[in-house]
C-alpha cells in the first residue's frame, strides 16, 4: 500500500478525508435548481425567473420583483429556522413552532391595537371594559409604545420554549412527544384567546416593524437616496431581520460556548455529560431561544398583515425544519450550521416561487416539497453512512 | 486521622515510586442486592503504572467508575492527593486531577481535535457574556498542539473533525486530553480493546512517555503482553473482589491467568473470595 506515514504507529494524513464544508453542495444545489428552473422556464414560460434583461424596470438585470418576493416568503419562516436549526442540532425537534407562532400572535397583537379606528372604537380589540354602559378598548392597554407588545411576544415564545426545553431535560420524554404537546396547547391557545375571532387594526408603530425601512433607520437615512435602500430594503424589514438574525447566531453557534455545547450535545450526549457540560440547562436554553425566534417571527408576520389570526403559523413548523434539513442540518444531531440554513431556506424559497413562475398548481408544490425533505434527510442518512464506513 | 493508616504518604515515605497519590479503603458498590464491588483496597503511588485485570463483569469498571465519581459509592473510603475526597460527579474528579479515557470514548465526533479536548473547560474571553462568551480558539488550538507533543502523539490536522479518524488517533486524542491538562492521575479503560497492531503501538508509546514522565496510571486490560510490558503491578479482580496484587518481577502471564479464573487467591484476600 502506498501510504504516507507520518508520526510514529502508522497514522496515516489521507488527503481524501479533508472536509469539504457541506455549506458548499448546498450552495452549489441551489445553483442547479435555479438553473434547473431557468431552464425549464426558458421553454415553458419564455421568460427568466430571476432575470430581466429587457425592460431594465429596477435599474437593473435582476427582475427585482421576483426576488423581493421570494426573499420575503423565505425570511419569517427563516427566522423560525434559525431556532429550529439549533434543536435539531442537540439532536432534539421542534415541532410546536407553528403553533407558538399562532398563540405569539394572538396574545402579543393584542398589546399592540389601537384603542380608536377612524373615530370609532376598535372592534377587534381584546380587552374590554365598561364605560358608561359600554364595552370599549381598555384606554390604559391600548395605543401602547411598540415595545411592549414586542416584549410580550418574546416573553411568550421564550415561555413556550422553557416549557418544551424542560419536560424535555428533565422528564426525559422525546423532543418529538414534548414538543407535539406544546403544538396541540400552543394552538389551542391561539383559539381560546380571542374564541377564534382575528385582532387587528395595531398602532402604526407596530406596523412599521415590517413594514418600513429598519436598514434606512439604522443608518440615519444617510443612505436614503441610494438604489439599494429604496428598491432592495424598502419594506423588507422581515428580510433584513432575517439577514441580521442569521449573522447574529452564526457567530454565536461558531464562536461561543453556547454554539459548542450545542454541536458537543447532538454529537455525543453521553461524551458532553462526562465533560461536564450542564447537558439539561443547554437544552433548556436551546429550546428557550427557539421559542423566542418563533415569537418573534409571529410579531413580524401580524404587523406585516395588519392583523393576528389563530390559524397562523400553521404547519410553519415543517417548513421551518425542512429549510434546516435542505440546508445539510442533520436529524441525527451534531452536524449543520445556520449558513447551511439560510442557504437551505433560499432553496426552499427557489422551489415554491419557482413553480408559480412555471405556472403550476401549488400541489405540485407541495407535493415536491415533502418529496426534497424526505430526499434530504435520505441523503444526509447516505452522507453519514459513507463517513463512518471510510 | 484515617489518612495514617495507610501509611503511604509520610514525610518520610522514601518509596522509590514516590508517596501514594491515590488510596481507596473498603470500597463498596451494590446494584440493588448485587455486590459489583465489595471492599476494594487499592493505592497507587505518584511515579506507579498498575494494572487492573480481571474478567468481564469482576468488578474492573466498576472500581472505576466510584474513583472517577461517575458512579456514587456504598460505602468505603478513597483518598486521593492528600485528602478523604466525596466527589459530586466525574467533573469534580476531573477537577482535582484523575483524568479518565473511558472505554467508549467520550469524543464528540463532530467536533475537531481542540474542540474536543477543551470539552467543558474551554477556554473564553468576554466571560461577562455567560453562556454566550467567546471561545478562545488560538489559545486552545496552541495549547492542544503542546498537549500532542507532550504525549508524542502526531495527528496531522487537528482541525479535522473526530469522525474523520481512524480509531488509534481517535484514542490518541483522548489521551492527549490527559496530558493537556496536567492530570495527577489518569485512568484508561482498555484503551486498545479497539485497535489494530500499530495503532496499539502508538498508545503504548504514549504510555511510556507517560511513565517516563513520572505521571501515575491506572490500566485496565486484558491484553497480557501489553500489561506485562507496560506497568509496575498488577491487581487482580474477581466477582468484585480484588483477589491478587502482583508486582510485575514475581509474576508471570500463568500466574495471573490462574488468579483472573480463580484457580488461586492471594491469601490475604482469601476472606470472602470465592
Amino acid at each position: 500500500m502506498a501510504e504516507t506515514s507520518q508520526g510514529t504507529g502508522g497514522l496515516k494524513f489521507d488527503r481524501n478525508k479533508r472536509t469539504w464544508p457541506n455549506e458548499a453542495n448546498v450552495f452549489i444545489a441551489l445553483i442547479l435548481l435555479i438553473g434547473l428552473f431557468e431552464l425549464i422556464g426558458h421553454y415553458r414560460v419564455g421568460q427568466s425567473m430571476l432575470f430581466d434583461f429587457n425592460t431594465n424596470r429596477d435599474g437593473t438585470i435582476l427582475n427585482m420583483a421576483r426576488i423581493r418576493i421570494i426573499i420575503l416568503q423565505v425570511s419569517i419562516i427563516g427566522i423560525i429556522a434559525l431556532g429550529v436549526t439549533q434543536v435539531i442540532i442537540t439532536g432534539g425537534i421542534d415541532l410546536s413552532s407553528g403553533s407558538v407562532v399562532g398563540m405569539t400572535a394572538m396574545i402579543a397583537m393584542s398589546f399592540a391595537l389601537t384603542a380608536e379606528v377612524n373615530g370609532n372604537p376598535n372592534g377587534r380589540a381584546i380587552f374590554l371594559s365598561e364605560v358608561d354602559g359600554q364595552m370599549v378598548p381598555t384606554p390604559w392597554l391600548h395605543d401602547l409604545p411598540v415595545m411592549v407588545p414586542i416584549l410580550v411576544g418574546l416573553l411568550i415564545g421564550i415561555l413556550a420554549g422553557f416549557i418544551n426545553g424542560v419536560f424535555i431535560a428533565y422528564t426525559g420524554i422525546p423532543p418529538f412527544i414534548a414538543t407535539l404537546g406544546m403544538m396541540v396547547s400552543a394552538r389551542g391557545v391561539a383559539n381560546w384567546w380571542s374564541e377564534g375571532n382575528p385582532v387587528s387594526f395595531p398602532t402604526d408603530q407596530y406596523t412599521a416593524l415590517a413594514n418600513g425601512n429598519l436598514l434606512d433607520t439604522l443608518t440615519f437615512g444617510l443612505f436614503s437616496e441610494s438604489w439599494a435602500m429604496q428598491e432592495v430594503f424598502d419594506g423588507q424589514n422581515p428580510a433584513v431581520f432575517f439577514i441580521l438574525l442569521a449573522i447574529l447566531f452564526h457567530f454565536i453557534m461558531k464562536h461561543t460556548i453556547y454554539g459548542k455545547h450545542t454541536y458537543a450535545i447532538g454529537s455525543n450526549e453521553d461524551a458532553a455529560r462526562m465533560s461536564g457540560i450542564n447537558v439539561n440547562r443547554q437544552k433548556v436554553l436551546v429550546y428557550a431561544i427557539a421559542g423566542m425566534l418563533a415569537g418573534f417571527a409571529a410579531i413580524l408576520l401580524t404587523s406585516k398583515n395588519l392583523t393576528a389570526q389563530s390559524g397562523m403559523g400553521l404547519i410553519y413548523e415543517l417548513d421551518a425544519i425542512a429549510m434546516a434539513v435542505i440546508g445539510g442540518v442533520s436529524l441525527s444531531g451534531g452536524r449543520g450550521s445556520i449558513l447551511g440554513t439560510v442557504l437551505g431556506a433560499m432553496i426552499f424559497g427557489i422551489i415554491i416561487s419557482g413553480f408559480t413562475y412555471l405556472r403550476l398548481d401549488a400541489f405540485y408544490q407541495e407535493i415536491v416539497k415533502g418529496m426534497i425533505i424526505v430526499g434530504a434527510v435520505v441523503l444526509d442518512q447516505w452522507r453519514q453512512r459513507r463517513a463512518s464506513n471510510r | 486521622m484515617a489518612n495514617n493508616a495507610s501509611g503511604g504518604h509520610l514525610p518520610h515515605d522514601m518509596h522509590p515510586l514516590g508517596p501514594v497519590i491515590l488510596k481507596s479503603t473498603a470500597l463498596t458498590k451494590h446494584y440493588g442486592g448485587v455486590y459489583a464491588l465489595n471492599d476494594a483496597n487499592f493505592e497507587i503511588r505518584k511515579g506507579e503504572h498498575v494494572a487492573i485485570m480481571g474478567d468481564n463483569g469482576a468488578g474492573k469498571s466498576t472500581f472505576v467508575r466510584q474513583i472517577t465519581a461517575v458512579e456514587q459509592r456504598t460505602s468505603g473510603t478513597i483518598w486521593f492527593d492528600g485528602r478523604d475526597v466525596e466527589f459530586e460527579g466525574p467533573l469534580e474528579a476531573r477537577k482535582a486531577g484523575i483524568e479518565t479515557v473511558f472505554q467508549t470514548l467520550a469524543l464528540a465526533d463532530d467536533l475537531d481535535v481542540p474542540d474536543n479536548l477543551f470539552l467543558g473547560r474551554e477556554i473564553t474571553r468576554w466571560n461577562f457574556l455567560g453562556p454566550f462568551r467567546r471561545l478562545d480558539y488560538k489559545a486552545m488550538r496552541a495549547k492542544t498542539l503542546e498537549g500532542l507533543e507532550k504525549t508524542a502523539v502526531k495527528i496531522p490536522n487537528i482541525n479535522n473533525t473526530i469522525r474523520n479518524m481512524s480509531g488509534g488517533q481517535r484514542q490518541c486524542v483522548a489521551i492527549a486530553r490527559t496530558a493537556t491538562f496536567h492530570s495527577k492521575l489518569t485512568i484508561m479503560d482498555e484503551p486498545t480493546a479497539a485497535l489494530g497492531v500499530q495503532e496499539t503501538a502508538q498508545v503504548e508509546n504514549i504510555i511510556r512517555t507517560l511513565k517516563e514522565a513520572g505521571e501515575p496510571l491506572i490500566l485496565i486490560s486484558h491484553n497480557m503482553r501489553q500489561v506485562m510490558d507496560l506497568v509496575d503491578r498488577i491487581v487482580v479482580f474477581r466477582r468484585g473482589r480484588i483477589v491478587a496484587n502482583l508486582k510485575k518481577e514475581e509474576t508471570d502471564g500463568e500466574d495471573v491467568v490462574s488468579y483472573i479464573t480463580g484457580a488461586r487467591t492471594q491469601p490475604e484476600y482469601e476472606v470472602g473470595a470465592t
